[in-house]
């Protein structure tokens, strides 16, 4: 029993991942459509995670399956969207359509190289743990570009938040410091009354209270 | 023993025998996982009735300790109801989603040193992943009920969780900074040292220990961040029209998911299986004989499961006392009270690491 395991383990991960890849953009009910998306994603950092790039694989997983897909999930379950309408143009946009696909396969295939189309053999730079190879070339060797792109994508977040700032007037704030400092006077005020005698009260004097 | 069993079943067809292998060790984890969810959830019921000064379960066998166990097989034996407008294959599904990522993140969990069934590199991290995952059990019960309450539910989860998240990943950079790896067993050795329970990270991390045990509090949705639940609004929230065995499943995920917080809260800040005593008074107990003495005085998995029953404990507790959060307050003690004190602790944490006061290198001071 000398099978290849790597290689079985891979074929089935690439199947998954295809399929599931051609129903993303297939079945009809978006939310399907986001959650084989995600399994998408999975299967490709199972991938990730056959060639040993560990780090790659569950930041994959982290960052796209756990927090991107879900705020994805969260505003394609609140759309109504009419998937009849959508389809409407189908076949008018069609060969655009094809056009835009093969000019982007063709692009990759010029990138990659047919030779590499064949299963590299695991890269291993960082010996058993490329978690903290990546880390060090990242923070020492990269450290510019990776600031740099953090800086990006921090202005692109501000960015994106002051376009969707809408300032509405009747908006109701919380001012949790003011709440705090409140003191009972503030808000109640204890007012001394007389109280009300009957006649033949026997009470001499009100109790104050 | 255990050596025995994995050398010969390594023997006996290689790659069969290690699935057979990892799938016993698989059952070692999670059979007691199941069976500490069923008297977590008795002393639960037990702390909350002495907390409301009244008995909690006390029938079903001695103490009420089998109380759980008859709500179980009760739950189990029930009729499945699945809603006629329903999403039929994702509501029967989504349990399995919640459950499996809060199952599978024990893998990494180190009971004792060299007691952990996957010792990656990449341990955090993983935990990190598997925790995010979680959410979509509850997102896609609420969606397809294909019902309201249940789905305001999945929307309050969804963006309660992803919020937390990020505070609970700043709170174990701070880890990572001090411990210097993502191992998970390495950063339990890295809080060994001279000072006992001074030597692990609660101390010099302190905001970010209380910041990751709050956020932990909210990723399972407990009170009291319980608003994916609130009863007292949206009836059940997202399992509002599960019955039977799914919702059972619902309920073993959330108080699993409990567990591993209050497992990972001891292993990351309080120093996991190490003895809080260790190298802080050192008497001669080989002189004393006193064999039990010696098991407490040592480190090991019973710390581990002393000061992760502390922990569960905290969620009874904090149950019990405190009401439910409204849900703008939950979301601006996320971003705006817990981000910003983890981003200006990881800079602390960095400045503590580069002067050598915690780390590798300042636990040999």
């Amino acid at each position: 029993m000398n099978l290849p395991w790597n290689l079985i383990l891979f074929y089935l991960f690439a199947g998954v991942l295809v399929l599931a890849a051609l129903g993303v953009i297939s079945v009809r009910n978006s939310v399907h459509a986001a959650l084989l998306l995600v399994l998408t994603f999975f299967t490709s950092a199972a991938l990730w995670l056959l060639m040993q790039a560990e780090f790659l694989a569950l930041a994959l997983v982290l960052v796209y399956v756990g927090a991107v897909m879900v705020l994805f999930l969260f505003v394609v379950m609140m759309l109504d969207i009419n998937t009849e309408q959508l389809r409407e143009g189908y076949i008018r946009y069609l060969p655009v359509g094809i056009l835009v696909a093969a000019v982007m396969l063709a692009e990759m295939l010029l990138l990659i190289g047919v030779k590499a189309m064949a299963i590299p053999a695991p890269l291993d730079p960082g010996g058993t743990s490329n978690t903290a190879w990546l880390g060090n070339a990242l923070f020492s060797q990269f450290l510019l570009p990776f600031e740099t792109a953090a800086v990006i994508l921090t202005v692109a977040v501000i960015a994106a938040i002051m376009l969707t700032l809408r300032k509405r007037s009747n908006t109701r704030y919380q001012n949790p410091s003011a709440q705090v400092a409140v003191r009972a006077r503030d808000r109640i005020r204890i007012v001394k009354m007389e109280s009300s005698k009957m006649e033949n009260s026997t009470v001499k004097e009100a109790p104050t209270p | 023993m255990f050596d025995w069993i994995h050398t010969h079943l390594l023997d006996f067809l290689p790659p069969l025998g290690l699935v057979i292998w990892l799938v016993l060790c698989i059952l070692a984890i999670a059979v007691p996982v199941i069976l500490a969810v069923a008297l977590y959830v008795w002393w639960e019921r037990k702390v909350l009735g002495w907390m409301h000064v009244r008995m909690g379960p006390n029938s079903v066998g001695p103490a009420g300790l089998l109380q759980t166990f008859a709500d179980v097989f009760k739950l189990l034996l029930k009729e499945v109801l699945v809603p006629q407008k329903s999403s039929r294959l994702l509501f029967v599904l989504a349990p399995l989603i919640a459950l499996v990522p809060a199952f599978a993140a024990w893998a990494v969990i180190p009971f004792d040193e060299k007691l952990v069934l996957a010792d990656i590199n990449a341990g955090l991290l993983y935990l990190l992943a598997m925790t995010s995952m979680g959410v979509y059990g509850i997102i896609l019960a609420g969606w397809a009920s294909n019902s309201k309450y249940a789905f305001l539910g999945a929307m309050r989860s969804a963006a309660q969780v992803v919020s937390y998240e990020i505070a609970m990943g700043m709170a174990l950079v701070g880890v990572l900074i001090c411990a210097g790896s993502l191992n998970l067993s390495d950063i339990v050795r890295a809080q060994e040292g001279h000072y006992g329970l001074l030597n692990w990270f609660w101390l010099p991390l302190l905001p970010l220990f209380v910041i990751y045990f709050v956020s932990g509090v909210a990723e399972t949705n407990r009170a009291p961040f319980d608003v994916a639940e609130g009863e007292s609004e949206i009836v059940a929230g997202f399992h509002v029209e599960y019955s039977g065995a799914p919702f059972a499943i619902f309920f073993l995920t959330e108080y699993a998911n409990m567990i591993l917080i209050s497992f990972l809260a001891a292993t990351l800040f309080m120093g996991g299986w190490l003895s809080p005593i260790q190298n802080l008074i050192n008497p001669d107990l080989g002189e004393w004989g006193n064999f039990f003495l010696a098991w407490i005085w040592k480190g090991g998995w019973q710390w581990l499961f002393a000061k992760a029953f502390a922990f569960a404990f905290l969620y009874l507790w904090f149950r019990a006392a405190f009401p439910r959060y409204r849900y703008d307050q939950i979301m601006r003690l996320g971003w705006k009270v817990f981000i910003p004190i983890a981003i200006v602790w990881i800079m602390v944490a960095g400045c503590l690491v580069y002067f050598g006061i915690v780390g590798p290198a300042g636990a040999a001071a």
